[in-house]
């Protein structure tokens, strides 16, 4: 009861004293008995000045002296074993003082009790939403029952609907901690059983074992877990789809030259690997001659990444593949030469060590969903696979290019007799892959380490979202590595990462005996091309 | 028979062969002074063991037409079967004087030997296992494979994420086969010291005789009437089916075959080089054995093992000349032999030889 008369103090019978200032009011600290203290130190709350809740604190740890000589308040600090006097009024070193120079304001529990509830109210009624939000999450981790007047009025003249659920919460748990009867405590049960998650989880854990109690929050226990689990779920499927992302622009680029020219590309990964690159050797320039620029470095890098990785593309088709069309076996050896020697060349070129490559401010941090944790890098990495994959699908259904390539896929010969001209269309086609692998660079760059070795490590991986998917079909490698990228989260938390891995190169050594041709095979007589 | 199984190169093959075996063991254990180092027998036996391997590989692509990208994992699965037997050998003799446990074991803090390294102390039923693991995974992958007819670049993918997730899986070290470092540490087999330069020409010899064996065995089947099969499966797998031949039981037969040989390759490989590590699944590794295959001539057995001592013995060159160097030799050695030299060094070798002197052509050589 004496916390509530101090809130109401706090709140209204501090009113006539608010003419007074903070600096005045600082002064008639040291005079009067205890409660003299308490109510001044309510007034010093009511102020709303900034010095007031350190000043308090410091009070409260008892550490708030009056100087002898001219009657200023000071705290006293221990620093580098000398006790030091600091201005309580702005701060400023007053210098070293010893023991008799100083008297102490003295506090007692019962004042030390006040003082906390003060400082609690002070943060619990702040101006700024947010800290009366962190003030509620204090609460809710002390629980102490002293508090729950305190959040009364806070609740009652709460405004935002956020903080007020956040005070409640916290209310309950100051309930649960209380002597009140076992009605309140129900109720607070309930409430904590709504918020549903972890720390709610830990604070009815505790009361578990209450008679009256434990029913109800076994059964709010099982509710919480359920949405937990819920959640749970909704995060593994994030991931997955985050995953999935990522070997969608992998994969999508080795689709395309796999399906309309029948040629596996072992040096996609390299590809890849150079769109990374391209991103490091941007972002170096940007910071060394534009560094306003940085936060615009990866659109700038996207294009630079494409047209790097387009031209070598282009070049390795009319370099080496070219020779060996309807080889498609030495058409594999080949491109993994090329691989080894675009690996060699970049270690050459830039070292075998790991390159920087920064994140933007947009790129970074994380923000949450309900009980999902999302993080911005991933998530414009999902919306950048998820755009390429949308503008590639315009050029192949909506344009000239797209056409012939499409009418080269299913029939090259007819093609060839209706006067396109094959050779030119294999080449764009090999460099729009590589392209895209350029692009997957960029994507990368941020999210994983920019060495030589990057690309070998996606291959594997990309190569079977490919047969998953079946080769030659767009959708085919966007179901293929959004239901890959899922599976393999989903199995992590039984099996590990590693196994988890294992078990879905298995499944997919299966599943290719049932469709030897993927998930979307190409029918008719395109098939036996 | 026998000038069935050995024609002119073959001939020309095992005759350098064997001279190999008399000489070198000779140089380095008899002639006074050692002509030939201890080190120089133990990388050429390592060179044969790849020599067969190269037979193994080149048996179900160059005859039958399978590219496996995975044969290295039937090469590394031999070799743990002989290095679990060399494990079992050290006994009481390993760091932590475990009689029951090897190293790894101990340092993992097991109690007990899992039971599939029960049996392993037997030289016998290491053997075996060398023959029958490699086999039976070939038999039951080949079985899958084939019977639903996964052909082509389909084909080689998915050998390549078989080696890929038996990479992953003996990395972990909860598989029991000492994870991340392998099996090493040996100390002798069969009673002899693998320091010991006696040892090391004796598995040098062993390693002759095995790629002989391999040789001959191959040349067995490709010219006996299931190799011709073999041969138009590889150039006309319809055809061949429509035929009224068994396609999926000739090609898992050979597969087979293959994975065994590729097994005693790397059970030779493991003593040689003293140890045994998932580094040999690496799909990086099975491509190797591709080039090798290809550079030497493929479908002609000898080529093939002749381009696998080409290969190992640039690379052991060029890696300790001009380190930074070997991966542009090995890429360009993939890009050129693959445009300019189909039938590989020995079929140009051929080619040259047969030929009678004619005035300049227009022909590339690389």
């Amino acid at each position: 009861m004496r916390k509530f008369l101090l809130t109401i103090l706090f709140l209204l019978a501090a009113l006539p004293l608010r003419a007074q200032s903070f600096e005045e009011l600082l002064l008639q600290l040291p005079e009067g008995s205890y409660s003299d203290r308490a109510a001044v130190a309510a007034a010093i709350a009511a102020t709303g000045d900034d010095r007031a809740a350190g000043v308090l604190e410091v009070l409260a740890e008892g550490n708030l002296h009056i100087l002898k000589s001219d009657g200023s308040i000071v705290e006293i600090r221990d620093v580098n074993g000398d006790d030091i006097a600091f201005s309580a009024l702005d701060g400023t070193e007053v210098g070293e003082i010893g023991r008799g120079d100083t008297d102490k304001i003295k506090v007692n529990n019962g004042l030390r009790r006040d003082l906390r509830a003060l400082l609690g109210s002070m943060s619990l009624l702040n101006a700024d939403p947010n800290k009366r939000a962190e003030a509620a999450q204090a609460v809710f981790k002390d629980g102490d029952p002293g508090q729950i007047e305190l959040l009364d009025s806070a609740i009652a003249a709460e405004t935002e609907a956020w903080v007020a659920d956040l005070m409640q919460e916290a209310r309950a748990v100051a309930v649960l901690n209380s002597d009140m009867d076992t009605e309140a405590k129900l109720a607070a049960v309930k409430v904590l059983a709504d918020r549903g998650d972890q720390d709610a989880k830990g604070v009815l854990s505790q009361f578990a074992n209450d008679e009256a109690l434990a029913l109800p929050i076994a059964t709010a226990l099982s509710q919480i877990e359920r949405t937990q689990q819920l959640w749970q779920v909704g995060q593994n499927v994030w991931y997955g789809l985050s995953l999935g992302s990522v070997l969608l622009l992998a994969a999508i680029g080795l689709a395309i030259t796999f399906g309309v020219m029948g040629v596996i590309n072992m040096a996609h990964g390299e590809l890849v690997m150079l769109g990374a690159y391209s991103t490091f050797f941007v972002q170096e320039l940007i910071r060394n001659n534009a560094a306003w620029l940085f936060d615009y470095s990866l659109l700038i890098a996207a294009p630079v990444a494409f047209l790097v990785a387009g031209s070598v593309g282009i070049g390795i088709e009319r370099g080496i593949v070219r020779h060996l069309y309807g080889r498609p076996l030495e058409t594999l050896l080949a491109t993994w030469g090329v691989s080894l020697i675009l690996q060699q060349t970049v270690r050459s070129i830039f070292g075998p060590n790991n390159r920087e490559v920064g994140n933007p401010e947009w790129m970074s941090g994380a923000f949450e969903l309900g009980g999902l944790t999302i993080t911005y890098g991933r998530m414009w990495i999902l919306i950048f696979a998820l755009v390429v994959f949308a503008g590639l699908m315009l050029l192949l259904k909506k344009t000239a290019m797209g056409l012939q390539m499409r009418a080269v896929t299913q029939n090259r010969e007819m093609a060839a007799n209706m006067g396109i001209r094959t050779g030119r269309v294999d080449a764009l086609t090999f460099g729009l892959g590589a392209g895209i692998a350029g692009l997957a660079g960029v994507a990368l760059s941020q999210i994983d380490n920019v060495s030589p070795n990057l690309g070998q490590s996606y291959i594997v991986d990309s190569f079977m979202v490919v047969v998953f998917g079946g080769a030659g079909n767009l959708w085919g490698a966007l179901a293929g590595a959004f239901s890959l990228g899922v599976a393999n989260k989903f199995l992590e938390p039984f099996t590990g990462a590693v196994l988890g891995k294992i078990l879905v190169l298995v499944f997919i050594i299966l599943f290719i005996q049932k469709r030897p041709r993927g998930l979307f095979a190409l029918k008719g007589r395109a098939v036996e091309a | 028979m026998l000038q069935r199984l050995i024609d002119r190169r073959m001939g020309f093959f095992l005759g350098a062969l064997f001279v190999a075996v008399v000489l070198i063991p000779l140089g380095n254990l008899v002639i006074a002074g050692q002509p030939v180092p201890s080190y120089v027998v133990a990388l050429l036996a390592k060179y044969l063991c790849y020599a067969l391997l190269a037979v193994a590989l080149d048996l179900v692509w160059g005859y039958c037409g399978i590219l496996s990208l995975g044969h290295g994992a039937f090469f590394a699965l031999g070799g743990y079967a002989m290095g679990m037997h060399l494990m079992r050998e050290i006994g009481d003799r390993g760091v932590y004087a475990n009689p029951d446990l090897p190293d790894f074991m101990v340092f993992l803090n097991w109690q007990e030997l899992p039971w599939f390294w029960y049996g392993f102390d037997s030289f016998i039923f290491a053997c075996l296992m060398v023959l029958l693991v490699p086999g039976l995974l070939a038999f039951v992958f080949g079985w899958f494979a084939f019977r639903s007819r996964v052909t082509g670049v389909y084909l080689s993918i998915i050998t390549q994420a078989m080696t890929y997730a038996l990479m992953l899986a003996f990395f972990r070290n909860e598989m029991g086969f000492g994870g991340n470092n392998g099996l090493t540490d040996f100390k002798d087999v069969l009673g002899f010291n693998l320091q010991s330069d006696a040892t090391r020409s004796g598995l040098f010899v062993l390693a002759a005789l095995a790629l002989t064996a391999g040789l001959l065995i191959s040349k067995f089947i490709t010219t006996s009437k299931l190799g011709k099969v073999l041969i138009a499966i590889r150039d006309a797998e319809s055809r061949t089916r429509f035929t009224g031949y068994r396609v999926e039981g000739y090609k898992l037969f050979v597969f087979v075959v293959s994975a065994m040989m590729a097994g005693v390759a790397g059970a030779i490989y493991t003593p040689i080089v003293g140890i045994i590590n998932p580094g040999e699944f690496s799909p990086a590794n099975s491509i190797e054995i591709v080039i090798w295959v290809a550079l030497g001539g493929r479908g002609t057995l000898v080529g093939a093992a002749i381009g696998a001592i080409i290969v190992a013995l640039a690379k052991t060159l060029l890696t300790g000349w001009f380190p930074e160097f070997w991966l542009f030799a090995l890429g360009a050695m993939f890009i050129l032999v693959t445009i300019y030299l189909p039938t590989g060094v020995l079929g140009k070798f051929e080619q040259i030889v047969k030929r009678k002197p004619k005035p300049a052509t227009k022909e590339v050589t690389a």
